[in-house]
């Protein structure tokens, strides 16, 4: 049987697809098995055997909900690929394999289903790292929107290098990768009610690759966090508080494009509150700061990479570290986390 | 972005700040209110504090539209889509503010009821011709800047024949307020604040134009200098209002001339005056009662009024009791004098007026400048890297 | 209160309509609360409304005070001849 005969026009996803029969079986064989083939897959067990790593493992998972699930610059496919794929790099790790497993609702078209798993199997492949095993199961329709996917995430990490926000110190310097927002307009410009034309992609794409060479060249630094939901502001706040430090960023000095500073004008919006997909904070001692820039520039994903602040003195016992701006015209502020959902507003 | 990035430049903002501090009188203490929660928005989001001199105070006014409005209008928004089954709309500034017993427009919509987010009132007259047998009621909220849009939509439904759409008025007015501020009726005069001058509104002002704050000044002898909302913009009308303190001059003059004109957007005044009538009085959270100081749809588009259309029920809505709202809203305490203020009122859960919205003092405080307004000693200002 | 922006029409339309651009983000407006509007014109933008002209002469007017604002005397000396934006 052909795909072909499958992902016939009109053709949706059913309850058999879920129930473990011979629907399952070749709902994985022409989609999933298809688009995602590899060595580690193709062994078909439940359990994917892996060789012995060199080095210490780190292991992170994360699910994957977006509307809509194809946006500017990506889908659901290829985000939930690259967002392990980078918090693997955040803990300065090499990724080795993914997992991916799928609840898909009733009546999704297999069309879709299709050219969600291509891109899938792309951007696994394009990194270089293989989806070792997965699992679909069927929801009902109406209890679910369209297609979840969870991907988990294996890699090694080289010794000597510890990342963890407790080696936070005054001093060091606080880098970023580059533009901020990116992702979070590109989806919002696509949600119903709101739409406005921009030509604003999503940043989503793997970093490890750029990490890789980071850590080679600098194995003390102290952080690597990608700066997802919420934005720049809950990654650096959540930095700030765990490691007890004020973090001071200089406004001037944070990348934006114009088009996601005229969208969040319009709509009200701190761009700091925005998510990115495809973007590294990097904090690591002073002297480490400019030949980290270097290398991240050279890497397509970190071309407009700049430093953006420093960290300040350890907070007082007992308070929180706090996380502040110079802002353009030269006066100082809080940056705050975002309070519940990001809201457009009109005053 | 054009007209937005130059007026926010750290080389003019440098030098506007020296200008001030050289101007200010040293044996002068200033106290200016911008009445706009834009304003007090653009002030804590730039830190214009730090550029000002020590002796010069922002006092913050109640001209935030999702801060004044009463709990019980709110609770009528509700009640129309959970009772009456209407799709209601709302700009998402509304969507979170809490009403009685913590239930907003969100938590409505997450137990069932139909409530859309919108962007403009366009939004919602497009949801009234693609749901002919569903009732669409725009919760319309906002000052003189906001409410031409509504009445628009109004007249664009009459025009339609959209017999599905109606829309619950809740638009204010400035002028009544920033009267009701300086007269403070029933305030013990010496708890009374003392101003010296006003920022006046950027975007109410390119609708109502200046001269609308001449009978204020001629009354009241305070000075207004109407701002726009770039930090440099506030910076050159705080130096204007400065100049005019020292002179002994109480004058309405205009910074913000790219957009607003003596007699302001004549052609939005006329869809006001025709399709809105003046309420006699009309309750402001924290400042009560306040005559003459909002619209409701005029006779003429009763049918588009969800007041009429809708049997809405008398409930008891309640404010927070303990909250300081009233007294920051007239500039008379600030908001770390509030024992709600951080500890039980935060944005996450706002307890009153001034936090439910990003442009409340409250919420600006404790967003922006928390570690003073807390209490906890900030940390040195020293220039980031 | 009253969050609005500036942007630059880019076409007008039937129904008192136009595209309009605000930094690189394009959305279609209502010009119905302005008398005259053309093409190239740049407005306040506010709930999916036209609500004013921005005079690109006041502006500029605006900019040029405030660059004079706090010089020193040297420094307007050296700015004798220049013109005064400084904007970015």
């Amino acid at each position: 049987m052909t795909a072909q005969d499958l992902i016939r026009p009109g053709a949706v996803i059913e309850m058999a697809h879920g129930g473990g029969g011979r629907a399952t079986a070749r709902l994985i064989r022409q989609i999933f098995a298809r688009h995602f083939a590899n060595p580690l897959l193709d062994q078909g067990h439940d359990a994917a055997v892996l060789p012995r790593p060199v080095g210490r493992i780190v292991m992170t998972t994360d699910a994957h909900v977006v509307s809509p699930l194809t946006f500017p610059g990506g889908d659901i496919g290829s985000l939930s690929v690259h967002g392990t794929l980078n918090d693997v790099a955040c803990g300065g790790a090499w990724p080795i394999a993914l997992s991916a497993a799928f609840i898909i609702e009733e009546g999704f078209p297999l069309a879709d289903l299709d050219r969600i798993a291509a891109s899938m199997g792309a951007a696994a492949r394009s990194a270089g790292v293989p989806i070792a095993t997965g699992d679909t199961k069927v929801v009902e329709r109406g209890h679910g929107d369209g297609v979840y996917i969870t991907t988990t995430g294996i890699g090694v990490v080289p010794d000597g290098v510890e990342i963890s926000p407790q080696r936070i110190r005054s001093g060091q310097a606080v880098l970023l990768s580059g533009t901020v927002g990116d992702h979070g307009i590109a989806i919002l410009s696509r949600r119903q009610g709101l739409e406005f034309g921009t030509g604003i992609q999503s940043d989503s794409a793997a970093l490890h690759r750029m990490v890789a060479d980071m850590v080679a060249a600098v194995p003390g630094i102290a952080v690597l966090r990608d700066p997802t939901r919420g934005g720049l502001s809950a990654t650096l706040n959540e930095l700030a508080e765990a490691s007890g430090h004020t973090i001071t960023l200089n406004e001037a000095a944070i990348p934006i494009r114009p088009e996601v500073a005229g969208a969040c004008e319009m709509l009200g919006l701190d761009p700091l509150h925005i998510a990115n997909e495809g973007k590294m904070i990097c904090i690591c001692a002073e002297e480490d700061a400019e030949p980290l820039l270097t290398i991240m520039r050279a890497h397509p994903q970190g071309g407009d990479a700049a430093r953006i602040g420093t960290v300040g003195d350890a907070a007082a016992p007992g308070t929180p570290g706090l996380l502040r701006m110079t802002t353009l015209i030269g006066g100082m502020r809080i940056v705050d986390w975002l309070a519940g959902e990001q809201l457009p507003r009109i005053c | 972005m054009k007209y937005v990035s130059e007026f926010r430049d750290p080389v003019l903002a440098r030098n506007l700040a020296r200008q001030i501090a050289a101007e200010a009188d040293p044996a002068r203490q200033y106290a200016f209110m911008e009445f706009c929660g834009g304003h007090t928005h653009a002030i804590f989001r730039y830190g214009v504090h730090d550029l000002m001199p020590k002796n010069l105070r922002f006092v913050h006014g109640p001209g935030c539209p999702v801060c004044v409005l009463p709990v019980r209008r709110l609770d009528d928004a509700i009640e129309v889509a959970e009772k009456h089954g209407a799709i209601l709309c709302a700009y998402g500034d509304m969507m979170r503010v809490p009403g009685t017993g913590r239930r907003s427009l969100l938590s409505a919509r997450a137990a069932g009821a139909d409530i859309r987010m919108v962007y403009s009132p366009l939004d919602a007259l497009a949801l009234a011709r693609e749901n002919p047998q569903a009732q669409v009621v725009f919760l319309g909220i906002g000052f003189e800047t906001t409410a031409p849009a509504t009445a628009m939509a109004i007249l664009q439904a009459q025009a339609e024949g959209l017999a599905n759409f109606s829309v619950l008025c809740n638009h204010v007015l400035t002028p009544p307020a920033i009267r009701h501020v300086l007269e403070a009726p029933g305030i013990d005069p010496e708890q009374a604040v003392r101003l010296d001058g006003f920022l006046g509104p950027s975007h109410v002002s390119t609708v109502i134009g200046a001269h609308a704050y001449a009978p204020l000044v001629a009354r009241y002898g305070k000075p207004v200098v109407i701002a726009g909302f770039e930090p440099l913009d506030v910076m050159q009308a705080v130096l204007m209002l400065i100049r005019q303190v020292n002179d002994g001059r109480a004058q309405v003059e205009n910074q913000y001339t790219r957009v607003v004109t003596d007699t302001g957007n004549q052609k939005a005044q006329g869809v006001m005056a025709q399709v809105f009538t003046l309420r006699p009085a009309f309750e402001w959270r924290g400042l009560g009662s306040v005559p003459d100081s909002a619209f409701a749809i005029a006779p003429e588009y009763a049918a588009f009024d969800a007041e009429q259309r809708f049997p809405i029920s008398d409930k008891a809505s309640r404010e927070t009791k303990s909250c300081e709202c009233p007294a920051i809203l007239r500039g008379v305490k600030e908001p770390k004098d509030c024992k709600l203020f951080g500890r039980a009122c935060t944005p996450e859960t706002p307890m009153g007026a001034c936090m439910v919205s990003s442009e409340g003092a409250c919420a600006a405080w404790y967003t922006y400048r928390r570690a003073e307004a807390m209490g906890t000693p900030a940390p040195a200002l020293e220039p980031a890297q | 209160m009253c969050l609005a922006i500036p942007a630059r029409i880019t076409a007008l339309h039937d129904g008192a309509m136009a595209t309009v651009n605000a930094g690189g983000v394009t959305r279609d407006v209502s010009v119905a609360l302005l008398e005259a509007v053309a093409v190239g014109d740049y407005v306040l933008l506010h709930v999916g409304y036209a609500l004013h002209l921005i005079s690109e002469e006041e502006a500029r007017e605006t900019l040029r005070m405030m660059a004079q604002t706090g010089l020193l005397q040297d420094e307007l000396a050296e700015m004798a001849g220049t013109s005064g934006g400084q904007g970015a």
